[in-house]
């Protein structure tokens, strides 16, 4: 017999509140001003959903998204495979274990605008180690400032630096929970080195992983201060990444109304994406 | 198949063992004869994994060779000694179907699929899995999935043995009795040597012909469960086998006669021309009656257990169990035990006197 008892809701309003407060009131208000156009002084005009109509017809909105897309796309292309590899040559057992996740930590505790500052000055042509390395001694022209290629290699490079970490240490995660017989069985059983990839690593990694391709979409499809700080979205707007391209809309040009649009649409984008990637990861599970 | 021996196997877990204590395997010098349901018996932690892992191949022993027939296998991997292991938790592999599972160690040895299809399908109805091969093995019950681990063993042709390392651990109570039986069937009709690893007496000695009893690193004793009950070879066989176990009385030899507790008694075994060590009487409870006279004993509980009663007593410090038929009664504080002469045996050090027990080289 289960007993149910309708003040226990209590319990859960507190949580509620905090919901309501830190998510919920800030993303009506955004709501609210993506139907109203403002000319300042606190005065607002109804306007409907004009805003949302320009914008998806917007050749600016729909560039920034394609680079948004390349961009996010080029990451996890590189960063899962890559941490899955890295994943896979470190040490289960001994004193290297500890040695190699600390260093696997280490990038993850840099704050973004000092990622962003670092790779700034490392890549510059003239005193950066990176820069003036190409530049010097291997007698490659690089300036991200001028080549948008520079630049898109350079953001890339930052992030997988910044990030592959994050992916290493789930999969790592997934792989030390395999229990030895697995292995023992796959030996026994005449398994390449492959097929014990394929069919005992991969399959007991794979719950870790999605949490990892979710965490490391989300990441880079909203990333804005590491590109921000080290590209400003240049040259031209070869870099200017649909976070950048929101914060011109509503501090540089100070559109509130289209700006708080485009967040709904960008919000709308990444729940959708992420829901579509969950769903395929969870597919088979099920049946 | 093929006759399996041991010689001279030591294995420690140190690089640089110094002492007996540092080897998980004292020694171990035995043959496993082609063909028999062996069962490996002891406590946890007394060796009988290690010595698994060394047949298997998952283990390079630190002494002594392994050799499968006439050849020398102790450096080969697993999968080039022909054999197969059923572990504690099923492994299967999870995203494939149970026929695939069948089929992953002919695939693997780039058997064709004809043949494949043929074995698979063998094996899996005498496994009486047949009507799930089609399933996706992660969904089955535990006891199925171990039958499909047992399965990927048994598809392959001539495996030399196939080894069990405390199989039914995960499996329910009254599903265990039923996949035991289904093993001693499947021994009968496969012929293969199998070797059996429990810590439980009860699925050592209705699985095996041969029962190796192990504790200490080192195998006590092989025998028969029937041998092993009359005729324990170490104090430790007698106590662990058998319920409740052997009693262990001190005893003291004096001009040939043994005596317990200040009462001369008779046994069995030799009492001249002794080994050195602690002196030891052991007698199994079936074998202990009560009398008139005889070693003096406290009643401490009287245990119904069904078809006998248990008598615990104690014969000084020492428990001393009899077992009574059903309808004996106790009334008395002190009783007199009897020891059955002919099932009574003096223990040196552990060892029976009788034995040569030479542990060369140790």
């Amino acid at each position: 017999m289960k007993t149910e008892n309708p003040r226990a809701w209590f319990l859960v309003l507190p949580v509620i509140l905090l919901v309501a407060f830190n998510a919920l009131i800030p993303l009506m208000t955004v709501v609210n001003y993506s139907v109203q156009e403002t000319f300042g002084n606190n005065v607002f005009f109804w306007q409907g959903v004009d805003w949302f109509e320009q914008l998806l017809h917007s050749e600016r909105f729909h560039a920034a998204l394609g680079r948004q897309f390349l961009f996010t796309g080029i990451i996890l292309a590189v960063e899962i495979p890559l941490g899955v590899a890295i994943a896979l040559a470190m040490p289960r057992k001994g004193i290297w274990v500890p040695v190699c996740l600390i260093l696997m930590a280490l990038p993850l505790l840099i704050p973004w605008n000092v990622v962003g500052a670092m790779w700034n000055i490392f890549t510059l042509p003239d005193i950066g180690l990176m820069g003036y390395g190409l530049n010097h001694w291997l007698g490659i022209e690089y300036d991200m400032t001028q080549s948008p290629l520079a630049a898109w290699i350079t953001i890339i490079v930052m992030d997988v630096w910044h990030w592959t970490s994050l992916v290493v240490l789930l999969a790592y995660a997934g792989l030390v929970s395999i229990p030895d017989a697995y292995y023992q069985a796959a030996e026994i059983d005449g398994a390449s080195k492959w097929s014990v990839f394929r069919y005992i690593q991969l399959p007991k990694m794979k719950q870790v992983l999605t949490i990892a391709i979710l965490l490391r979409f989300m990441d880079s499809f909203m990333i804005y201060t590491e590109p921000f700080v080290l590209t400003g979205g240049g040259p031209g707007n070869s870099t200017t990444l649909l976070s950048i391209d929101l914060v011109k809309v509503a501090l540089g040009q100070f559109d509130l109304g289209p700006a708080a649009a485009m967040s709904l649409i960008y919000f709308a984008i990444t729940l959708l994406v992420s829901w579509i990637f969950y769903t395929l990861m969870n597919k088979d599970a099920k049946d | 198949m093929a006759k399996i021996k041991l010689e001279n196997i030591r294995h420690s877990y140190y690089p640089n063992p110094s002492n007996d204590d540092d080897f998980a395997l004292k020694r171990v010098h035995f043959d496993w004869e082609d063909g028999g349901a062996y069962a490996l018996l002891g406590p946890s932690g007394c060796g009988k994994t290690t010595l698994l892992n060394i047949i298997s191949g998952l283990l390079v022993p630190s002494h002594g060779k392994l050799v499968f027939d006439q050849k020398d296998v102790t450096k080969l991997s697993p999968n080039d000694r022909n054999i197969a292991q059923v572990f504690q938790f099923p492994v299967i592999y999870d995203t494939m179907s149970v026929y695939d599972n069948l089929a992953f160690p002919l695939r693997n040895r780039g058997v064709d699929e004809a043949k494949i299809d043929v074995k698979v399908r063998e094996i899996s109805a005498m496994l009486e899995i047949d009507d799930m091969l089609n399933k996706k093995a992660a969904g089955l019950s535990p006891d199925n999935k171990q039958k499909i681990s047992l399965g990927r063993g048994l598809v392959r042709e001539d495996v030399n043995v196939i080894m069990f390392d405390e199989p039914l651990t995960v499996i329910d109570p009254h599903l265990k009795w039923k996949l035991r039986s289904k093993l001693k069937e499947l021994h009968q009709k496969v012929k293969a040597t199998m070797i059996y690893v429990t810590h439980d007496q009860t699925e050592a000695l209705t699985f095996a012909d041969q029962v190796v009893v192990m504790n200490f690193g080192q195998v006590l004793q092989v025998g028969s469960p029937q041998t092993l009950f009359d005729r324990p070879e170490h104090t430790f066989v007698g106590n662990f086998i058998g319920s409740p176990g052997m009693n262990i009385l001190p005893a003291e030899v004096i001009d040939g006669q043994v005596w317990v507790a200040g009462c001369q008694i008779d046994v069995e075994s030799k009492t001249t021309d002794l080994p050195e060590g602690k002196l030891e009487v052991g007698v199994r409870p079936e074998f202990v009656t009560l009398a008139e006279k005889g070693v003096p004993a406290l009643v401490r509980n009287l245990m119904d257990v069904g078809r006998h009663k248990v008598l615990e007593t104690l014969v000084g410090d020492k428990k001393v169990h009899v077992v009574l038929d059903e309808h004996q009664e106790v009334s008395a504080d002190q009783v007199y035990l009897q020891f059955d002469p002919n099932s009574t045996r003096l223990y040196a050090d552990g060892w029976l006197v009788d034995l040569h027990h030479e542990l060369e080289g140790l």
